[in-house]
């Protein structure tokens, strides 16, 4: 019943889209820009609430899964696109995308693995450790162009593709937060030993949260690549990664919508900021410290239910 | 030989930095129990501050280092003290009951304010950080070379780590502090102030990022806004590595990091350089989770 | 926590207001730029701006271009790809400049060209060196040399000028600009006849290269190559002369900064590097914007500032040919730029759209600059 009824909502969504996208033109460039942004940055941070909020494992690696993605994704399309026909260059899109997040899903695994054994800081150190291999890596591969970058990746992102993508992100986390599964991963979050005795498997949750999280990251690194049309490892490093754990938290951790609030937010702010030039980050990073300090739950937070304010208390 | 002795030279000199900044970052999360991001931009606020306060006390003791360096020294660490002491009371302190992610963030915030900042009131080009340790060479044949500025590093990271021992466990405050960090509640009740325990862990932390950002800067007189991210960066891996909290586990980690990201770097690949800190933090804590001095907290049921 | 609420409140009112202002005047031409103001290579974006600014001032003095005043409008990139691209996208579709001038990165360069190409916008690279960024389209231009010519430049001058035929690389592995040198670098000097007995590599923002140093000496190199920025540079040659590196060492334009001298200082003597200009020439060009930039910055300009002064001068200059603002006009006008005086020497743009123009070697002797040799194109 319930997969029925996401089944619909999300052809709606994407016929939605599709429906936006024919008034595509009539956007400014640069509004439709930061409007792609946008969705790239809800679906990297939904990605993440996914392993941060929900599965309660702190990773500071995110901007490693993207990179996967889109570098794999860029090679996909570089050796596949057929610029005679957009038939082709849809089915060429979407294997691209989907390489870009199963590749990116591969590493989550292996860094899921780890995780295991690990926690708190421990782990976020970690998994930063991890994102930063992988920059390193990726910096060393000359056929990836190494630090000079991967150029010349056909422009195919579009409005129809991020949309559709947020669409599917947020429909699939919030029933996975809603099924059985799901309550089975705030179970891990809250308290992992009670969770153990009742007969969950904390390893399985972690694991899937981990492959989720790095696949969806992987998927949004594609389609980065594809819009900006230019990558290089410079752009994925863990400034990026606190970029995106900076979304959730103020967003509020395990807060699907609050996420995709703060994610819009902070992707506009700095474009509001603009006009102040060199104090822009300043300000920026003021503004952070103070809404940490102002609403620490997240922005969107309102009020907290009883068993939320347990989950807090045992991630302190 | 004579390059594997050089080697194990320049190994030792470096891991005595990053063992230098690495005790600031262990102590206060020993104490706090969060990551404070913010301590590596602390430690490029100090050297500015010698960077400022250098040339006109050079000039006003009349050149004489002797004198003039301890005084810088002591000008330093006091304004990185404060400078500690203010982030805690204004960032971290309204916070204190709240997730560690947030006080977390909150420290990231910090770190971006004083990267900008640092840009924006210093400029961001490479300042060249006034002379106080004379640089010449201790040993110097044509094959290895010791310099007198490595030797003054490890010399002073030595002595701080016996006064922090000291203070840490032969003092009242050092008592206070173990206990803080054991229990914060427990402690309060035991009628031990909480609020100046952490300033006073602030103040030495602080004070240590001070003393290893001039003998940074010393060492490499080049300094600029964003100088602090990556012996941040490293020297919190070394804390991690160490056993977080654990004084010698700080040492003892920077001393690894130092010395593998030299022979690694030296005879295998340096284009891989910036990976093995990491690499070595991860086969590490995959073995031993909590570090290689670090205590096992177990879960409570 | 009213306080804060407070705090947050006037920061927001402060934008607002802030955000406010601006629009079209018809008197004025309105130029984009897109820079590191901040972040990473703030220090480049800064000089840039710099020598930019400058550049605007003299012209709008001298009473404009086609009678109109050049008003500039800057954006920042925080040194990010993905920023660049919004920057560029905003100056050209919300504000209407006229042309684009930016990046020192060939990274944000390779960002923004595709969007001006999109929209028939010229852009004009003060500093990006990658071969590729003018390969994005027509409307894309440079005033620097590029890494080809550069490190082909440099390997022949090792090994022909200075006689070296032993040589090793400590490039910047993070870097595009001095992989791209230090593989031209190589291929150059080896299909001389030289070789390359071993290379190493640091990051951006390493200050200790005593490792990469050891091993090189060992290699027992007649002379060294470190492709890279100034930043690293002067550490790198003061290091090696600590661990008795006595060898020359031999560098590229990212070198070219009163830094350089400041904090390697005496360890610099014996070292060479390519550049555009000498500060110590006597071209009225050179001397003229010495002066002024030291008067108004309070510093010595470095390489990236003439480039930023360049660019500007010749996209104005374009203008002025072209007659009107329109955008296919100006790219005419800068694709026909020939032997132009500039600060960084005579540049005439090629049929690729990259500037050629000589290029000065400098040597360091008792720790001040002196003129070695110019290369012509």
């Amino acid at each position: 019943m319930r997969l029925h009824k996401s089944g619909l909502m999300l052809i709606a969504a994407i016929v939605t889209g599709f429906a936006i996208s024919r008034f595509e033109h009539l956007i400014n460039p640069y509004y439709y820009q930061v409007l792609i942004y946008i969705g790239i940055n809800i679906i990297l941070a939904s990605s993440l609430n996914l392993i941060n909020g929900f599965a309660g494992q702190f990773s500071l690696g995110h901007a490693g899964f993207m990179a996967v993605g889109a570098y794999t994704s860029a090679v996909v399309t570089s050796q596949l696109h057929f610029a005679s026909s957009s038939m082709l260059n849809t089915a060429a899109f979407s294997l691209a995308l989907l390489l870009g997040g199963i590749v990116a899903a591969i590493f989550g695994l292996l860094v899921g693995i780890p995780s295991l054994r690990l926690k708190g800081d421990y782990l976020a150190i970690t998994t930063l450790g991890f994102g930063e291999i992988i920059r390193v890596i990726v910096q060393n591969l000359d056929f990836l162009g190494g630090a000079r970058g991967f150029t010349g990746i056909p422009k195919l992102t579009n409005f129809v593709w991020v949309f559709s993508t947020v669409a599917i992100v947020i429909l699939l986390v919030s029933n996975l937060i809603n099924s059985t599964y799901g309550k089975s991963f705030l179970a891990v979050r809250d308290d992992e030993l009670a969770a153990e005795t009742i007969g969950i498997s904390s390893t399985r949750v972690k694991v899937i949260a981990f492959v989720t999280g790095a696949f969806f990251a992987g998927v949004a690194g594609a389609l980065y690549a594809h819009f900006v049309t230019y990558i290089n490892p410079a752009q994925f490093s863990f400034l990026k990664s606190f970029e995106i754990v900076v979304m959730v938290i103020i967003g509020g951790m395990g807060s699907i919508f609050g996420v995709i609030l703060s994610a819009i937010l902070l992707t506009i702010l700095p474009e509001m900021l603009r006009s102040v030039a060199q104090y822009r980050m300043v300000v920026y990073s003021l503004l952070l410290i103070v809404i940490m300090i102002t609403r620490p739950r997240g922005l969107f937070v309102r009020t907290r239910t009883a068993k939320q304010s347990v989950a807090l208390k045992t991630l302190r | 030989m004579s390059e594997f002795l050089q080697q194990v030279i320049n190994g030792i000199s470096l891991g005595s930095i990053y063992a230098l900044i690495a005790l600031g970052y262990t102590m206060i999360y020993g104490i706090l129990r969060f990551i404070n991001f913010a301590h590596g931009d602390v430690f490029m606020v100090g050297a500015f501050i010698g960077y400022f306060v250098a040339p006109h006390v050079i000039s006003l003791t009349g050149g004489s280092l002797w004198i003039a360096a301890p005084i810088v020294l002591i000008v330093t660490m006091v304004g990185c003290s404060a400078l500690g002491v203010t982030i805690e009371k204004l960032a971290y302190r309204p916070l204190r009951s709240r997730p560690k992610l947030t006080v977390l963030i909150t420290a990231i915030g910090v770190s971006f304010f004083l990267e900008y900042g640092g840009q924006l009131v210093f400029g961001p080009d490479p300042k060249l950080f006034p002379t106080l340790i004379p640089s010449s060479s201790l040993i110097n044949t044509q094959h290895v070379v010791i310099g007198t500025n490595s030797i003054v590093v490890i010399l002073t990271a030595i002595v701080l780590m016996l006064l922090l021992r000291f203070i840490v466990y032969n003092t009242k405050m050092g008592t206070a502090m173990r206990a803080v960090s054991f229990d914060h509640r427990v402690a309060s009740l035991m009628g031990i102030n909480i609020d100046s325990v952490i300033s006073f862990t602030f103040v030495l932390g602080s004070g240590l990022a001070a003393a290893a950002s001039l003998l940074y800067a010393s060492v490499y007189p080049s300094i600029n806004p964003l100088m602090g991210i990556f012996p941040g960066l490293k020297a919190f891996v070394a804390a991690v590595l160490g056993g977080i909290g654990n004084l010698a586990g700080a040492a003892l980690g920077g001393l690894i990091i130092g010395i593998t990201e030299t022979f690694v770097s030296g005879y295998i690949s340096s284009s891989y350089r910036d990976a093995i800190a990491f690499a070595i933090l991860i086969l590490i804590l995959l073995f031993k989770p909590s570090g290689i001095l670090g205590r096992h907290d177990r879960d409570k049921v | 926590m009213k306080t804060y609420s407070g705090i947050l409140a006037a920061l927001f009112t402060t934008l607002v207001i802030l955000g406010c202002g601006g629009g079209d005047k018809g008197d004025e031409i309105l130029i984009g730029e897109f820079g590191s103001l901040t972040g990473t290579t703030a220090t480049f974006g800064q000089s840039t701006h710099h020598g930019l600014e400058l550049a605007v001032e003299e012209t709008n003095n001298a009473g404009g271009v086609l009678g109109k005043k050049i008003r500039l409008l800057v954006e920042d990139d925080q040194s990010k790809p993905e920023e660049a691209a919004t920057a560029v996208t905003k100056l050209i579709t919300r504000d209407n400049v006229k042309a684009i001038i930016g990046e020192v990165a060939s990274s944000r360069s390779l960002a923004a060209a595709p969007i001006c190409q999109q929209f028939k916008i010229p852009m004009v690279s003060p500093a990006s060196t990658n071969p590729e960024v003018t390969k994005k389209g027509d409307f894309i231009f440079r005033v620097c040399y590029i890494d080809p010519f550069q490190g082909e430049m440099l390997a022949r001058f090792m090994y022909n000028s200075l006689g070296f035929k032993k040589a090793v690389i400590l490039k910047d592995v993070k870097n595009d600009y001095s992989v791209g040198l230090a593989q031209y670098f190589r291929q150059t000097f080896e299909s001389l006849g030289g070789t390359v007995v071993a290379e190493q590599a640091y990051s951006e923002g390493d200050s200790d290269f005593k490792a990469q140093l050891t091993a090189l000496k060992a290699a027992e190199p007649e002379a060294m190559f470190v492709p890279g920025y100034y930043i690293e540079g002067a550490l790198i040659v003061k290091q090696a002369r600590e661990l008795n590196m006595t060898m020359p060492i031999v560098g590229g334009d990212g070198w070219d900064s009163s830094k350089l001298l400041e904090v390697g200082g005496q360890a610099m003597n014996n070292t060479y590097f390519s550049t555009h200009y000498s500060t110590d020439d006597t071209a009225a060009a050179v001397r003229s914007f010495v002066t002024k930039y030291s008067a108004r910055f309070n510093e010595r300009p470095d390489a990236m500032a003439a480039l930023g002064y360049d660019a500007g001068l010749i996209l104005f200059d374009a203008i002025r040919r072209a007659g009107n603002t329109d955008g296919t006009a100006i790219r005419d006008a800068l694709a026909a730029t020939s032997d132009f005086t500039g600060v960084t020497g005579s540049i005439t743009i090629d049929e690729r759209r990259n500037a050629r123009k000589p290029l000065v070697i400098l040597t360091v002797e008792n720790a001040s600059l002196k003129y070695k040799e110019s290369i012509q194109p």
